[in-house]
């Protein structure tokens, strides 16, 4: 497989697109309370060696006899011996997978979708703004700038959940900003047991930070309403309106524009997205029930 | 591994039997049930009874008695995951027509010794005494739906059963529309799929019974029934009355064309 | 080259005593014959063995949430229009098993694949349904063969290919029709292999394609004669003039854009059933969820393709619950999708001007009148911003 930030991969799948492709949980990691990290080995070397990914891309997980749900993808892109997929566990096949042991069997159907904006990110300062689970799909990409930092100017992280034992990836969080190559900035709604950090949501953190607006990226996840506010208040900046990214969440079905669940206006957010240049939905991405 | 199958107990309240003739009707599929799960209490069927607590209740039936009353409860301590099943149990069903009525009266007409009834003033559905998990329409309950639950709940899924109209259903079978194409008082745009579109099948118009949809838009299809088709108030009460009279929303409905029925 | 007699592109007449010649024709070629057949009340495109089968003598009376049939022209056999279905429940159908698999260790095996495809001859294609096949093949990924595609599509380009469609030129428009609007009838204009006009005595035949004039070498045909030409002519002239509904067509898709938060969207909320009919019977509308069904014992796996409706609540539905919560909501995604958001997606227009959605509903909600308020209520507000810029 080659890394690359170009190309979509075409997604790999059994005998066409509908059938998903097994693969093996080889370990299961606690986020949180409702938040865990399985890390997926497909069962079949060759399709080891075929599949690639873009950081920001989604799979259809699948559990047999269950059902299927859009998960995104958690891991580095440049590694391809296994899969990690972080799942807030919620709903049925959610609920599902967080039954399984490790060794268990489930499928995939991928990757989909669009990624986050690699090469445009070159030599620009980025702000990632994720909230709650919203930074799984923007891990890959923290490993991207990771593993190429020197192309990528000052990067922040800013980062919100509900409280300090909330935080997803949290010894992560710390080893990033601890070594220095990324800034991190963490803050909850509810402060408890030791916390002394930030208090309130996150767009609270966007003040510590200088931005500038000529030459920042922004990548955006989290609950709609964080999308929403993040987004405008770098607009507000002086942010271009192309220069910010979101990646948005709905129903999936089939992963490949065909189904018609997952539309927002004109857009297919399994295939047009989930990422999208602000500016291309900035007209219709305020409005209620689109 | 295999671990013990889960217990199973179908409990039968004020109702026809039907619901759970359904379940007994199932028969090939039965038996392949009867391995994955063990009837712990099934009296229509089985006169052995294991002790509680059980993993899956079914009841059918609605509450109309005193010792109904006190026996839900008892019932629902008894089991882990409590399906409703059928319109008497999800909506107090035909029998709860009563609830718009006298109930001393009613019993008049049927009983000769009325004196020996011991009943409430209402039959209502299983979820206004405890809290139930799941609950399964239709006057009787589809088979193919009682099997998909208890697949369901032994793969730990959620049930795949929709709550959208009627007619989604109706079409994809290609039946012709009743309503359109024939005039006649249909009610599938505001009721519950799940009956595989029977009466339509059979160029009858349906009758509710597996109650109301989500969101259903019952003044809009009231009006057409009404102004266009020449039905009246009477009628549109009389139609949303039937197996679910007492279910929301098609009792607010019910009682707002009852109150034009009278006031003109 | 072949000698053959009958060019692509001319036009023939077929004598009204030789129509049945088409059965033998097709059966020879090992087509399964789907045509027009009175079920219930209504003409249903539907497996047929012999013109004996075909309604005669019967047309259609369409109007919003109204559909009868009546008696017509005693000989005539496509008196009526479009009815409740057409090819799309053949080419896509309400259900259809995609695949049945088993998990077998690390493996999931495949225990059978999709049903076969049949080779069918469509006799009696409209040509709103001839535009609207042509939107579906966009839809099912024709024109981009560089892109991956899922199972089904395989299955809808297969069976596409198979298929000969024998359209009809609508002499007669219902009620409830618009094509002229969209240009999309009463004429056939392309997409068909053979296209029938109806005169008394019998049809100008258009052959469309190759397989077209194959299969009319078998037909007792002759040249039309001049009259014959004109006349037919004519008609599709006066079907165009007749049209029971009309569109302002040309700027739908900035009306559309611009009416999002129009309060006109409020009053068809309250008609509205959200029951899904319009979406069941449209030629165009192609959502659907796939969904997987298993045995008892949750090894044997079944995975199945259904149409789907927007106006259902699951439709959207996500933890955080439906994103259209409400009829209104739902209704106007459904039009904006059609008329304004289709033509980002795919190209074209999602509606092709056949007026189901308008006979079919319970309720009569006409998308022609729901258009003609936006483009009222557009007017209106535009003059009240006017006014209060002014002051």
């Amino acid at each position: 497989m080659k890394a690359t930030t170009a190309a979509r991969p075409e997604p790999i799948c059994g005998m066409n697109t509908w059938m998903p492709v097994p693969a093996r949980i080889l370990r299961v990691r606690e986020e949180n309370f409702n938040t865990r990290t399985f890390t997926l080995q497909f069962t079949d070397e060759a399709i080891r060696q075929m599949y690639g990914f873009l950081p920001g891309q989604f799979n259809m997980l699948y559990v047999p006899g269950v059902g299927e749900a859009a998960i995104s993808i958690s891991s580095d892109s440049e590694q391809h011996e296994h899969l990690d997929h972080t799942i807030r566990i919620v709903g049925s096949v959610t609920r599902a997978v967080a039954k399984l042991p490790p060794d268990s069997i489930v499928g995939l159907r991928g990757p989909f979708g669009t990624a986050w904006p690699l090469k445009e990110m070159e030599g620009k300062d980025i702000v990632i703004v994720a909230g709650g689970i919203g930074i799984a799909p923007l891990r890959p990409s923290i490993y991207w700038i990771l593993n190429h930092r020197s192309l990528y100017k000052r990067v922040v992280l800013l980062y919100g959940c509900r409280t300090p034992e909330d935080r997803v990836f949290a010894d992560e969080l710390e080893q990033w900003d601890r070594d220095g190559s990324i800034q991190v900035l963490v803050t909850v709604d509810n402060a408890t047991g030791d916390w002394s950090g930030p208090v309130g949501v996150v767009t609270n953190l966007m003040r510590r930070v200088k931005v500038n607006a000529d030459r920042t990226v922004v990548l955006v996840c989290g609950p709609k309403i964080l999308n929403r506010v993040a987004a405008w208040n770098f607009l507000q900046l002086h942010v271009p309106a192309d220069h910010v990214y979101v990646s948005l969440e709905r129903n999936m079905n089939c992963g490949f524009g065909r189904c018609g669940h997952c539309q927002l206006g004109p857009k297919f957010i399994c295939k047009d997205g989930p990422v999208f240049n602000f500016a291309e939905i900035a007209d219709i991405f305020t409005k209620e029930e689109m | 591994m295999p671990s013990a199958p889960p217990k199973v107990a179908v409990y039968k309240f004020s109702s026809c039997d039907g619901c759970q003739l359904q379940l007994l009707n199932l028969e090939t599929k039965l038996l392949e049930l009867v391995g994955a799960v063990e009837i712990a209490y099934f009296l229509e069927a089985r006169r052995r009874v294991l002790p509680p607590p059980y993993d899956v209740g079914l009841v059918e039936g609605s509450v109309s008695t005193p010792e109904e009353e006190d026996r839900i409860q008892q019932v629902r301590r008894d089991c882990k995951y409590l399906v409703a099943i059928g319109a008497c149990a999800t909506s107090g069903g035909i029998q709860a027509l009563r609830n718009w009525a006298n109930v001393e009266e009613y019993a008049r007409y049927v009983y000769a010794k009325p004196e020996y009834l011991s009943t409430l003033e209402t039959a209502s559905p299983v979820a206004s005494h405890v809290f139930i998990d799941f609950e399964l329409r239709g006057c009787p309950v589809n088979q193919y739906q009682l099997l998909e639950l208890v697949s369901a709940l032994l793969t730990g899924r959620k049930p795949n059963i929709s709550t959208h109209s009627l007619c989604i259903e109706c079409k994809r079978l290609g039946n012709t529309c009743v309503l359109v194409a024939q005039g006649k008082p249909c009610l599938g745009p505001i009721t519950q799929v799940g009956c595989g579109a029977l009466c339509p099948k059979f160029n009858r118009a349906c009758y509710g019974c597996f109650g109301p949809m989500e969101q259903p838009n019952i003044p809009s299809l009231g009006q057409w029934f009404t102004e266009r088709l020449g039905h009246t108030p009477r009628d549109m009460k009389r139609m949303l009355r039937l197996f679910n009279g007492y279910l929301e929303p098609f009792k607010q409905a019910s009682e707002h064309y009852e109150r034009k029925e009278k006031g003109g | 080259m072949t000698d053959q007699k009958i060019p692509v592109g001319s036009r023939q007449f077929l004598p009204r005593s030789a129509f049945e010649e088409l059965f033998a024709a097709l059966h020879k070629e090992g087509y399964s014959i789907v045509g027009p057949k009175v079920t219930d009340g209504a003409v249903r495109m539907q497996p047929i063995g012999s013109v004996a089968e075909m309604p005669q003598g019967i047309r259609d009376n369409q109007d919003g949430g109204f559909y009868r049939l009546e008696e017509g022209e005693p000989e005539l056999w496509f008196e009526y229009v479009v009815g409740p279905n057409g090819p799309k429940e053949f080419f896509f159908p309400a259900q259809l098993p995609l695949f049945e698999f088993h998990v077998q260790g690390g493996r999931f095996d495949l225990d059978a694949g999709p049903p076969q495809v049949p080779k069918l001859a469509f006799l009696g294609v409209r040509p709103c349904e001839l535009a609207a096949i042509d939107v579906q093949d966009r839809v099912f990924g024709r024109d981009d063969p560089g892109t991956f595609r899922c199972e089904s599509e395989p299955w809808y380009l297969q069976i596409r290919q198979e298929a000969l469609l024998i359209a009809v030129n609508c002499t007669r428009p219902g009620g409830t029709c618009f094509c002229a609007s969209w240009g999309t009838g009463p004429e056939a204009a392309g997409g068909y292999d053979l296209a029938l006009t109806e005169l008394k005595d019998g049809f100008v035949v258009a052959v469309g394609s190759k397989r077209g004039a194959a299969l009319a070498e078998n037909l007792s045909l002759r040249a039309p004669s001049g009259a014959e030409l004109e006349l037919a002519t004519l008609k599709m002239e006066l079907a165009r003039e007749h049209m029971g509904r009309q569109l302002e067509t040309p700027d739908l898709k900035q009306l559309l854009n611009e009416s999002i938060e129009f309060p006109e969207w409020d009053d068809v909320a309250r008609r509205c059933l959200s029951c899904g009919n319009c979406t069941m019977v449209c030629p165009t509308c192609f959502c659907c969820t796939v969904s997987d069904g298993s045995d008892l014992s949750g090894q044997e796996i079944t995975r199945t393709r259904f149409w789907e409706s927007c106006f259902s609540h699951q439709f959207t539905y996500t933890i955080a619950g439906p994103e259209r919560n409400t009829i209104r909501g739902r209704y106007r995604h459904w039009l904006r999708h059609k008329l304004c958001t289709w033509w980002d997606q795919f190209e074209c227009s999602g509606c092709v001007g056949c007026g189901r959605c308008i006979t079919w509903c319970p309720v009569g909600i006409d998308l022609t009148e729901e258009a003609q308020r936006l483009r009222e209520g557009s007017t209106k507000h535009k003059k009240r911003l006017g006014v209060s810029h002014g002051e």
